[in-house]
C-alpha cells in the first residue's frame, strides 16, 4: 500500500470515516449535492452542445434577424452567458441553504472531538 | 480600401490606423514606459507580499490567505490569456461570429469547475492536482502520472504564450529583427522568473489580480467607447461593421468553421475540449488552494464567472468594433495579423496613449499567465515528483521549497528558449491542445475519483496515459503539424496528416472516460474502502482540510 501520508497528512486517526459516511446525515448531504449538481450540469452541457451544433450545422436558422442587424446566433450566444450567470447564482443559493448548514454540522461535530452521532437525521 | 470609406464614424481614425499599420502604430517608447510602470508597481507589491514565504503552504498556496473575491480576480487574470484577449477580438474582426463561439465555450466551462470540482478539490488536496487524484489510490504511480500530465499541459500552454510574445513585440514595439525580439522575450521571461522566485504564489496572485483589473477595465472603456460612437446601439455597430467589411456574413456563424464537413466536426471537437478542459487545467486547479475554505473556493469561482463572462461580452463588441473602425484588410496586413485587431482598435479610439495602455496590458497578460503556469509546474515537480516520489514523502525541512525555486529557474529558461525557438512558428494550436490534453488526461480521473467508489488505480493510469497519449498522437498526425504551408512544418511536401481533424478532443476525451471505466470494471483488485470513505466525507464536509497559515 502506498497510501500513507502526504495528501492525507492532517487526518485525525481516531475518526471512523466509514461510520460517518454511512450515517443518515452524511447520506442526506451526499444526496442533496448529487441531486443538484448532476442534473443541472448535464442540462447546461446539453444546452451548450445544442448551441454549438446549431451554430455549426443550422446556419440559416441562426442567421434569422431578431431585431435590427442582431441575429438569433447573437441572442442565443448571450443567452448562454445569461444562463451561466443564473445557474451560478442558483447553485450559490442552494449551497448556502441546503448544503453548508449540514456540512458545517458534521464537520464541527467531528472536529470538536466528541463522539459522532451516527444515528441522528438531518434537519 | 474603398470599403473603408463607407464607415460613417470611423473614416478618419481608420485611415490613420491604416497608414500607421504599415510600420508600427503608436510610439514604442510610450508603450515601453507604460509597461515599465506596470512592472515597477507590481514589483513593489510582490516584494511587500513575499516577506512571509517560508513554508510550502506559503510558497505554493499563498498561506491560503486570499479571499474569494481576490482569488476570483486572480483566476480571471490567470485564465484570460493573450489568446483570449487579442485572439478572440481578432477572430471576430476577421471571421465574424465564429470567433465568439470560443468565448462561450471558455465561459460555460466554468460551470463544470463550480459544480463538480472547486470545493471538493479544495477540501481534499493541499497543493497540487495530484494530491486529489492520489488521495485514495496508490500514491506513487498515480502521482507520477498526474505530475506528467500537469507538466505537459503547462509546457504546451507556456510555449504558446511565449511564442505569442514574439509576435506582440513586432506589433507593439516596432522591433522586427529576430535578435531584438529574442531580447524582449528574454526580458519578459526574466521578469517572470523574478516574480515567481521572490513572490511565490502570493506574488503571482497579485500580478494576476492587477492584470485582471487593468484588462477588464481597459476592455470595458473601449467597449463603452465603441458603443458611444454608434449611439449606444449594438445593431448600428453591426451595420457599420457589415458596411466597412462589405460582407454581411460576418454577423452569422459559419465563416470559419462552416466551410466543410471536416471543419464543422473540428469545431465541435474544439468546443468539447474547451468546455471540459477548463476544470482540469492544473494552473486553474491550483488557485483553489489559495483560499482558506471550500466556501471561499466557491466564491472564487462565482467571482471568476462574473468577471470572465462580462469580459467575453466585451470581446463581442470589440471584435465588431475593430471590424467597423479599423477594417479586416488593415488588420490582416498589420504585423501580428489578427492579433493586432485589439491594439489597432485602441489606436483608432484613443491614439498612441490608449494603444500604449492596451499594449502594456497585453504584455502584463502574458507575464501573469506565464507566472501562473510556472509556479504550477514547479510545485508539481517539487511536491509530486521530488518530495513524494523521490524522497518518499519525507523531504528534509525546507528542501521542497528549495527544489521548487530551482525548478522555477529551469522552467523559466526553458520557456525563454522555447519562446525564442517557437517565435514565428505556427504554434497557435498549442493552447487548444493544452485544453484537449487537460480534458482527456485529467478530467475523467478527477471525476471518477471524486464520485465513483469502485474506481481503481489501474483505471486511473489507463485513463490518464490513454488520454494523454491519444491526444498527442492524434495531433502529430493532424493537419496542424504536416501537409500544408500553414502547418507547423510549413511545407506541403511532407504529409503524414492521416487524422483529418485539428482538434483531437472528440476522440481522446470519450476514449479516456471509456478506458477509466472499462479497466476499472475488469480490474479485480479493490482500493482501500476506508480511504474512499475518508475522501468522500472530507470532500463534502471539509473535515481536516488545510486551514490558512497564521503569521
Amino acid at each position: 500500500m502506498g497510501n500513507d501520508a502526504l495528501s492525507a497528512e492532517t487526518t485525525q486517526p481516531d475518526v471512523d470515516f466509514t461510520a460517518v459516511q454511512a450515517s443518515p446525515r452524511f447520506q442526506e448531504l451526499r444526496g442533496r449535492h448529487r441531486r443538484f449538481v448532476f442534473p443541472v450540469l448535464a442540462a447546461c452541457l446539453v444546452w451548450y452542445l445544442a448551441y454549438v451544433l446549431l451554430a455549426v450545422y443550422a446556419h440559416d436558422f441562426m442567421s434569422t434577424r431578431v431585431f435590427g442587424s442582431v441575429n438569433l446566433a447573437m441572442v442565443l450566444g448571450l443567452a448562454q452567458v445569461v444562463t451561466t450567470f443564473a445557474v451560478t447564482m442558483w447553485y450559490v443559493s442552494y449551497a448556502n441553504r441546503r448544503l453548508d448548514p449540514i456540512a458545517a454540522e458534521i464537520r464541527d461535530e467531528i472536529e470538536s472531538g466528541a463522539e459522532f452521532d451516527t444515528q441522528a437525521v438531518a434537519r | 480600401m474603398s470599403a473603408l470609406l463607407g464607415a460613417a464614424t470611423g473614416l478618419d481614425t481608420a485611415r490613420v490606423a491604416a497608414e500607421a499599420a504599415s510600420t508600427s502604430p503608436g510610439d514604442p517608447w510610450l508603450n515601453i514606459a507604460i509597461f515599465g510602470a506596470f512592472v515597477a508597481i507590481t514589483m513593489v507589491i510582490v516584494f511587500r507580499a513575499s516577506r512571509n514565504n517560508k513554508t510550502a503552504a506559503d510558497y505554493y498556496a499563498a498561506g491560503r490567505s486570499f479571499t474569494g473575491g481576490q482569488n476570483g480576480s486572480a483566476i480571471a487574470g490567470d485564465y484570460l490569456s493573450a489568446a483570449s484577449f487579442l485572439g478572440i477580438v481578432g477572430a471576430i474582426a476577421i471571421t465574424g461570429y465564429d470567433g465568439f463561439l470560443y468565448s462561450i465555450g471558455f465561459l460555460v466551462a466554468w460551470l463544470v469547475a463550480l459544480l463538480l470540482v472547486a470545493e471538493l478539490l479544495r477540501n481534499t488536496g493541499r497543493y497540487t492536482m495530484a494530491d486529489v487524484l492520489s488521495f485514495r489510490l496508490k500514491q506513487r504511480p498515480v502521482r507520477i502520472a498526474a505530475a506528467i500530465t500537469t507538466l505537459v499541459v503547462c509546457f504546451f500552454y507556456l510555449l504558446a504564450q511565449m511564442a505569442g510574445a514574439g509576435g506582440l513585440v513586432s506589433l507593439l514595439l516596432g522591433i522586427t529583427d529576430t535578435l531584438g525580439q529574442s531580447l524582449v522575450i528574454t526580458v519578459v521571461g526574466g521578469l517572470m522568473i523574478l516574480y515567481v522566485l521572490i513572490g511565490g504564489m502570493k506574488g503571482t496572485t497579485w500580478v494576476q489580480i492587477i492584470k485582471a483589473v487593468l484588462l477588464i477595465a481597459g476592455a470595458g472603456v473601449m467597449t463603452v467607447w465603441v458603443l458611444a460612437l454608434n449611439g449606444f446601439n449594438f445593431s448600428t455597430l453591426l451595420e457599420n461593421a457589415v458596411e466597412v467589411t462589405g460582407n454581411p456574413a460576418i454577423l452569422d456563424p459559419g465563416l470559419k468553421y462552416g466551410v466543410s464537413d471536416i471543419s464543422k466536426i473540428d469545431f465541435v471537437s474544439l468546443g468539447l475540449a474547451l468546455v471540459l478542459g477548463t476544470a482540469a487545467l492544473p494552473h486553474v486547479l491550483m488557485r483553489f488552494y489559495t483560499v482558506p475554505t471550500a466556501k471561499e473556493a466557491r466564491k472564487s469561482v462565482v467571482w471568476a464567472i462574473w468577471l470572465i463572462g462580462i469580459f467575453y461580452v466585451f470581446t463581442l463588441v470589440l471584435g465588431y468594433g475593430a471590424a467597423a473602425l479599423v477594417g479586416p484588410e488593415t488588420i490582416a496586413a498589420a504585423p501580428g495579423g489578427a492579433n493586432s485587431a485589439a491594439p489597432l482598435l485602441a489606436f483608432a479610439l484613443g491614439g498612441p496613449f490608449l494603444l500604449g495602455l492596451i499594449s502594456a496590458i497585453a504584455f502584463a497578460t502574458i507575464l501573469a499567465v506565464v507566472a501562473g503556469l510556472t509556479i504550477t509546474a514547479a510545485a508539481s515537480f517539487a511536491h509530486d515528483i521530488y518530495a513524494s516520489v523521490i524522497k518518499k514523502g519525507k523531504p528534509a525541512a525546507g528542501a521542497e521549497v528549495k527544489v521548487a525555486r530551482r525548478t522555477v529557474i529551469v522552467i523559466g529558461v526553458v520557456a525563454i528558449l522555447g519562446g525564442i525557438g517557437a517565435n514565428g512558428q505556427n504554434v497557435a494550436f498549442l493552447v487548444a491542445l493544452a485544453f484537449a490534453v487537460a480534458a482527456s488526461a485529467n478530467l475523467p480521473t478527477i471525476i471518477y475519483s471524486l464520485f465513483w467508489k469502485r474506481f481503481t488505480t489501474k483505471g486511473a493510469l489507463w485513463s490518464m496515459y490513454g488520454g494523454l497519449i491519444s491526444a498527442i498522437v492524434l495531433i502529430i498526425f493532424s493537419p496542424v503539424v504536416s501537409g500544408s504551408e500553414t502547418s507547423m512544418l510549413k511545407t506541403a511536401e511532407i504529409n503524414f496528416a492521416i487524422f483529418p481533424l485539428s482538434n483531437p478532443g472528440i476522440v481522446s476525451i470519450p476514449l479516456a472516460f471509456l478506458l477509466g471505466w472499462i479497466v476499472t470494471i475488469l480490474d479485480k483488485t479493490k482500493e482501500d474502502p476506508k480511504k474512499q470513505s475518508e475522501m468522500e466525507v472530507r470532500s463534502l464536509t471539509g473535515v481536516g482540510a488545510e486551514k490558512a497559515t497564521q503569521h
